[in-house]
């Protein structure tokens, strides 16, 4: 099925309404649009995208988070929003940069239902603050744990372990 | 044994709650982590009022097994034996869509023959895990026959991957650009007995449920959604389809040739655990179809894209030439050049849109992989499900949805 | 019944009468072939278990036809599938709920080291908190081969002698789990 939008009609249409806050857009290999939205207003766009009546994304796909340490502190950690378009079968991805040392964010999960476990799953392993959640704690580590194990700084491995002798495996 | 062994005691659960309130006492139970009826480790904290649901508070995360941290470390050829470890009853699904993200990020172009044979291969294991998800259904209200039955279907399905992969249940089937061998004459011969036997034990194994009386009174009007409701929580695959909402990846963003067959997606009304059982059932007579379409079709062809930075090169030559030597230690060693790039890609695994974002830096192994797991997203929905109907229902309602705890916790 | 005659060169069993055997022959042999099994399934080994339960490899045949999933009833766990740290005090918690005599089974490789997920939220193996008595290995592991596992668990339930849940050894073991055991009645 062919998309009923084009990237550039919608880039234009949210650029209009939200203007600066709008950010680069990202060519990537996959042709979906990428936006780099502004952290505060995340929030603000998706809730207008729902809204919107010829655009219609309604459908929250997926929210992960990523870190990247390259990138300068106040841009370390992102969170990608995935969101489709059932109806116009259209695809976005919008991206926020959060700083590492107070990465806070709106929570979406009052125009998405969906949203509740998927940022909770971002919260334990980046820990990407969502403000508004209803629960944000750990969802699939233990309770117990006291850092967030997929940023770059930690070790897959369980660095408690005594009885493997590292010069064996590798590292 | 050195380790401390005191952290896992494990904490007396509290008394058992009662306020004493007009209808009558509420009462704490614990339905799981591990219990026959949950066919995967979740917890379920419910408070009952006699039989009936008031509220649930759900743990997961007691299968994590850090898939996503896993997968930056391993090259990516290496992620595939992960990746069938996501929806263990139809890992082929799994295997092929992970093959087509690295292919999609590379720029890969794969030959006519190997997308006809990824789409038998895929709807095969379709098939496979609807016969689990359906049997089981059966199962927890008590008809344990068609649990029987089926399975004696699933081992020839079984014996079909095994001609082509080695192995039954976690398959790590195909490669980049393709299959590491082509169907042999004893995959020709199961599948042709497969399509020609199967569709008649099919039908006796839907005439013990469809219209039986017992069957219908335990599952109509039990555990229903909405389709608003549904497309709000993210549903997908037969549970959104059995709502009332047409969404296919297969059809709406179709890859690996599946616009050139034709088949019909059933389409339910009430979204209840009914549905659901028919939808699936619906499903596996659709997937019949494409596979007898794909395989009468079946073109001439190489089985695998020629690109020997990706695909080991035949071992005859890797000790005869140059090339094929260097080539294969490079694969070996994992350095593919994956271009740097960003992909999302989804297939339509048995539960839904099963989605890859990929994230590579030019690297051995991705710099961010993250699955979007179907069963993760709607089995937040189960509270809602299941909140005013009895404990029964809720068990009913758990193994129609097809939450996979592989899948549900990565 | 009455008597029974054959042809040829061997003695008729009158099934009147006596047998002379030991007890732990006879309770040995009535063990291993009624074993309760708890299924503990967690994930793809489990399918493969399902699979041993399934008509082509019937584990039936080896008793086991009623799986008790309350630890109360159960002789065998068998551990099928990734344990995770979280999930440990869980199934610590269904062993000390057997009752004795209690044997298990750890099928697959996730359940016997961890498997190939050695990372930070998989427990490397239950052996670090209950003991093991055969461990199956595979990913998964065939059903020939839990069944494999399981005639194992049967020879040794075949020759365990009656007083081994109250020796010394077994205590120390089930001390090194810090496992209580109310068996001496201490």
């Amino acid at each position: 099925m062919e998309s009923k939008l084009t990237n550039d009609q919608v880039l234009s249409a949210i650029r209009a309404q939200f203007g600066e806050v709008i950010g680069e857009e990202q060519q990537t290999t996959d042709g979906i649009l990428n936006v780099f939205v502004d952290a505060t207003k995340s929030h603000d766009i998706i809730e207008w995208l729902y809204k919107h009546a010829d655009f219609k994304v309604q459908f929250l796909t997926n929210i992960t988070g990523i870190h990247i340490p390259e990138n300068d502190p106040e841009n370390e950690l992102m969170v990608v929003y995935h969101l489709h378009s059932l109806q116009n079968n259209f695809r976005l991805r919008l991206k926020a940069n959060l700083s590492i040392d107070n990465p806070t964010i709106g929570t979406i999960t009052d125009v998405f239902s969906a949203a509740n476990w998927l940022e909770r799953e971002t919260y334990d392993f980046f820990g990407i603050i969502f403000e508004g959640h209803p629960n944000l704690v750990r969802i699939l580590n233990e309770d117990s744990m006291d850092y967030f194990p997929m940023r770059k700084q930690y070790h897959l491995e369980d660095e408690t372990r005594q009885d493997k002798d590292n010069r064996f495996f590798g590292r | 044994m050195s380790e401390d062994l005191e952290k896992y005691k494990m904490n007396v659960p509290a008394e058992l709650e009662s306020e004493d309130t007009i209808e009558g006492e509420i009462a704490t139970l614990n339905l799981g982590p591990t219990h026959p009826a949950t066919h995967g480790i979740f917890q379920n904290i419910l408070k009952v009022d006699g039989e009936k649901i008031l509220s649930s508070e759900q743990t997961v995360g007691y299968i994590h097994r850090a898939f996503e941290k896993l997968a930056e470390r391993r090259p990516f050829h290496q992620i595939a034996p992960i990746t069938d470890r996501l929806n263990y009853c139809s890992s082929p699904i799994n295997n092929i869509g992970w093959h087509m993200t690295v292919e999609k990020l590379s720029g890969i172009e794969v030959p006519k023959r190997v997308q006809y044979m990824r789409v038998i291969i895929m709807e095969l294991a379709r098939i496979a895990d609807h016969l689990i998800c359906n049997s089981v259904i059966g199962v927890d209200t008590g008809a344990l026959t068609g649990f029987t039955w089926m399975f004696i279907e699933r081992e020839r399905i079984y014996d079909m991957y095994e001609e082509i992969c080695g192995a039954r249940l976690t398959t790590n089937i195909g490669r980049i650009g393709g299959f590491e061998r082509d169907f042999t004459e004893g995959f020709h011969k199961k599948i042709q007995d497969f399509l020609a036997t199967f569709p008649k034990r099919f039908e006796e194994f839907d005439s013990m449920f469809l219209r039986n009386r017992i069957f219908m009174d335990r599952t109509i009007g039990v555990g229903g959604i909405s389709a608003e409701r549904a497309l709000n929580y993210g549903f997908v695959g037969p549970n959104l389809r059995a709502a009332g909402v047409d969404y296919d990846v297969r059809v709406h963003s179709p890859y690996s040739s599946y616009e050139d067959f034709e088949f019909d997606i059933p389409v339910g009304t009430a979204g209840d655990t009914y549905d659901r059982f028919c939808v699936r059932q619906e499903e596996v007579r659709q997937s019949l179809r494409i596979i007898n379409q794909a395989y009468k079709n079946l073109p001439e062809g190489p089985y695998h894209a020629d690109i020997p930075e990706f695909y080991l090169p035949k071992k005859a030559d890797v000790y005869n030439k140059m090339e094929a030597l260097i080539y294969h230690f490079k694969i070996i060693m994992g350095e593919t050049p994956v271009p740097a790039g960003e992909v999302y890609h989804s297939v339509e695994g048995g539960n839904g849109e099963l989605g890859y974002y990929l994230i590579s830096d030019g690297g051995r192994t991705p710099y961010r992989l993250q699955f979007r797991r179907p069963c993760f997203i709607y089995y937040q929905a189960y509270p809602e499900m299941i909140t005013g109907q009895s404990l029964s229902d809720a068990v009913v309602t758990l193994s129609s949805l097809n939450v996979i705890a592989g899948e549900l916790d990565a | 019944m009455g008597k029974v005659t054959a042809e040829g060169d061997f003695k008729a069993i009158n099934y009147e009468g006596f047998q002379l055997t030991t007890l732990d022959t006879v309770i040995g042999a009535a063990r291993m072939n009624s074993l309760w099994p708890l299924p503990f399934a967690t994930s793809c080994c489990g399918i493969e278990y399902m699979a041993s339960m399934a008509p082509n490899y019937d584990i039936a045949r080896f008793g086991m036809e009623r799986m008790s999933f309350s630890p109360r009833q159960a002789d065998l766990l068998i551990v099928a599938g990734t344990i995770s740290k979280k999930l440990a005090p869980v199934l610590r918690q269904v062993y000390e709920q057997m009752s004795e005599p209690k044997w298990v089974l750890s099928v697959g490789a996730c359940a016997s080291s961890g498997g190939i997920f050695d990372t930070y939220s998989v427990l490397q193996g239950i052996d670090r908190v209950i003991p093991v008595d055969v461990y199956v290995p595979g990913c998964p592991p065939r059903p020939e081969q839990i069944i494999d596992g399981i005639m194992n668990i049967q020879a040794l339930v075949k020759h365990e002698s009656l007083r081994r849940r109250y020796s010394p050894e077994y205590k120390d073991l089930l001390d090194s789990y810090k496992i209580e055991n109310d068996i001496n009645g201490k």
